[in-house]
């Protein structure tokens, strides 16, 4: 490792010299993102997801033309900085989000998926309330609706790479339209939990 | 459905019947969509999952149709300890345990090929050579407890064998008693090959590990709850459970993963990794007598089990010595 270690905190509230934007300018002051806009919550989220996801950005395997260029600006070490920055970040609680419900469209789906067309449970990968495991599976808690939306519909047009073992890209692939806005306003309104710190490496 | 594609559909069941062959009825919309993801990323479609068509498949009633009455309570509670088996029938679960039953059972013991409850109900009272008497099904469910879930059979009419044994009962609804009712355990796989460690290893490290970890330890999520089963070692099943068979474990693997991907290994494939999984060190067998080679020849004497076996080097039944409780258990 470096020595003289990329300030990830830095990094987020002033971008770098070389002309990186502050992220705080579009995933808002906190890492909660700017969910009307569909610009994602990164606070809490694992060091090593938010770090692929940055790698996909700059090398092209993930296709978006705000994140392209910030994530081809930053070096490898100030990705990784950045993203060890947003994982660590809480959530504050919002007692709002408290009471999920448990009996929608979208619920059902999240937590027992459609076996005749053999699509999982989100929460089965996801886990228990979309927290996320380890740093493969993203936590979806608390996450932008239309971010939501727009990641599933990007797999299925295929401008977001299959990732992982091509899962996502068969499941988005057994979702209608109504499927998608039915699981983005479930996991959208749970609360986003503030341990994903203990996944992080 | 239009004339068109009913006559197709009936030709393909025609074909099936004929064959042995393997068709999912699926709409339009989905199979469409499924086949343009296989074309453009060599990722398996559904349609080539699941060996059966969904239409000669027993269907168990609908989750809303559970009765709103005090028998629906316990069939409600049955499901939920199916689901959620350490954190609400503790007692019973081995310490270190990270399975719960829906584990192995997908969909809540729903899902055909994957040993559903309901085919399970419909077949006992039984005679199992497994221990030489006619097994009733709660007494098949204390099974389970004992070796699967590496814990203690709860005595016949406790609370929760009665809960699950209702909601078992309930998702046989209008199914005919015949343990041979379709979609009942897992598919058989074949082997023109013998299983292979280092082949199955390849297949492990691609197809298996992002969710059940290099180690075969599962995965907790980020609260640190049980996620992803632990496949050997301590959070395991023990040599005792069914999925230390690697007949049976082909069988599952094949016919249900990769989650979501079921029906996409080869079933070589499907061998070999069942048999790098069962190469690997589990809590002992509860029947274990003091000796391996003894316990090998009551309980394991067949080619598709690795109890007993020298495997690596290692003599396999030596159980696992001051298992550690899983600090990802599920405390909440
Ligand atoms: C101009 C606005 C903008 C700026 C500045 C910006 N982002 Fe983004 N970011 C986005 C948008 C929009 C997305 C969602 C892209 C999509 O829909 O695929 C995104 C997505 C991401 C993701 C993927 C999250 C996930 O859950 O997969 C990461 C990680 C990320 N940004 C990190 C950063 C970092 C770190 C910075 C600062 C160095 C930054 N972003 C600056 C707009 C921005
Ligand atoms: C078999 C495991 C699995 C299942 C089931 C699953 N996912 Fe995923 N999901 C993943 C993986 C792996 C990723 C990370 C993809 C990547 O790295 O590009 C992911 C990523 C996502 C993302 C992107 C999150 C982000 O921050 O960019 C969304 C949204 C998502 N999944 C939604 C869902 C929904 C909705 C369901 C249920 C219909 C679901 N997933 C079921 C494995 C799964």
């Amino acid at each position: 490792m470096n020595l003289a270690r990329a300030d990830g905190a830095a990094i987020a509230l002033r971008g770098n010299k070389r002309g990186v934007p502050a992220c705080i300018s579009c995933h808002g002051a906190h890492g909660e993102g700017m969910p009307a806009n569909g610009y994602p919550r990164l606070a809490g989220l694992n060091a090593g997801y938010l770090e692929t996801q940055l790698e996909a950005f700059a090398n092209g395997q993930r296709v978006n033309a705000m994140m392209a260029p910030v994530a081809q600006t930053l070096n490898a070490d100030e990705r990784a900085a950045v993203a060890k920055y947003y994982a660590a970040l809480n959530n504050p609680p919002d007692p709002k989000k408290m009471l999920a419900p448990t009996d929608s469209a979208g619920a059902r789906l999240a937590t027992q998926g459609r076996w005749s067309q053999n699509l999982p449970a989100c929460t089965q990968c996801h886990g228990a309330m979309g927290v996320g495991v380890g740093a493969s599976f993203p936590a979806l808690a608390g996450q932008s609706s239309l971010y939501i939306e727009n990641q599933l519909r990007a797999w299925q047009q295929a401008t977001r790479a299959p990732g992982p073992l091509g899962l996502m890209k068969v499941i988005a692939s057994k979702l209608s339209a109504a499927d998608i806005q039915e699981l983005a306003a479930y996991f959208s309104a749970l609360p986003a939990n503030n341990s994903t710190r203990k996944g992080s490496p | 459905m239009n004339l068109r594609s009913s006559v197709i559909l009936v030709t393909a069941i025609l074909i099936a019947a004929a064959t042995g062959i393997v068709v999912v009825a699926q709409d339009h919309t989905h199979e469409k969509s499924a086949s343009s993801t296989q074309a453009q990323n060599n990722i398996p479609s559904s349609s080539v999952t699941a060996g059966f068509t969904s239409q000669t498949l027993f269907q168990p009633p609908a989750e809303r149709n559970m009765p709103d009455d005090e028998f629906g309570k316990t069939i409600k509670h049955g499901q939920e300890i199916f689901e959620n088996t350490k954190n609400i029938a503790p007692q019973y679960v081995g310490n270190a345990s990270n399975l719960r039953c829906s584990s192995c059972h997908l969909d809540a013991g729903r899902l055909a090929n994957s040993a559903p409850l309901w085919a399970a109900y419909v077949s006992y009272p039984s005679y199992r050579s497994k221990n030489k008497h006619v097994n009733t099904y709660a007494e098949r469910l204390q099974g389970c407890f004992k070796y699967s879930m590496n814990g203690k059979a709860p005595p016949l009419g406790d609370p929760v064998l009665v809960a699950l044994e209702s909601y078992s009962y309930w998702l046989a609804s209008g199914a005919p008693i015949d343990p041979k009712i379709p979609g009942r355990g897992y598919p058989p796989v074949s082997h023109p090959l013998a299983g292979d460690y280092r082949r199955g290893q390849q297949v492990y490290e691609q197809h298996c590990a992002l969710c059940h970890g290099a180690d075969g330890a599962g995965q907790t999520d980020a609260r640190n709850q049980a996620n992803f089963p632990a496949l050997w070692g301590a959070k395991s099943f023990n040599w005792g459970a069914g999925m230390s068979s690697i007949k049976n474990a082909a069988g599952f693997i094949k016919a249900n993963m990769p989650l979501g991907l079921g029906g996409s290994l080869s079933d070589q494939e499907a061998w070999d990794v069942a048999t790098f999984m069962d190469s690997h060190e589990r809590p002992q067998d509860p029947r274990f007598n003091g000796s391996i080679a003894q316990t090998r020849a009551q309980h394991h004497d067949s080619a598709d089990e690795l109890y007993g076996v020298v495997v690596n080097g290692h003599l396999l039944g030596q159980g696992i010595v001051a298992a550690k409780p899983d600090s990802g258990g599920e405390k909440q």
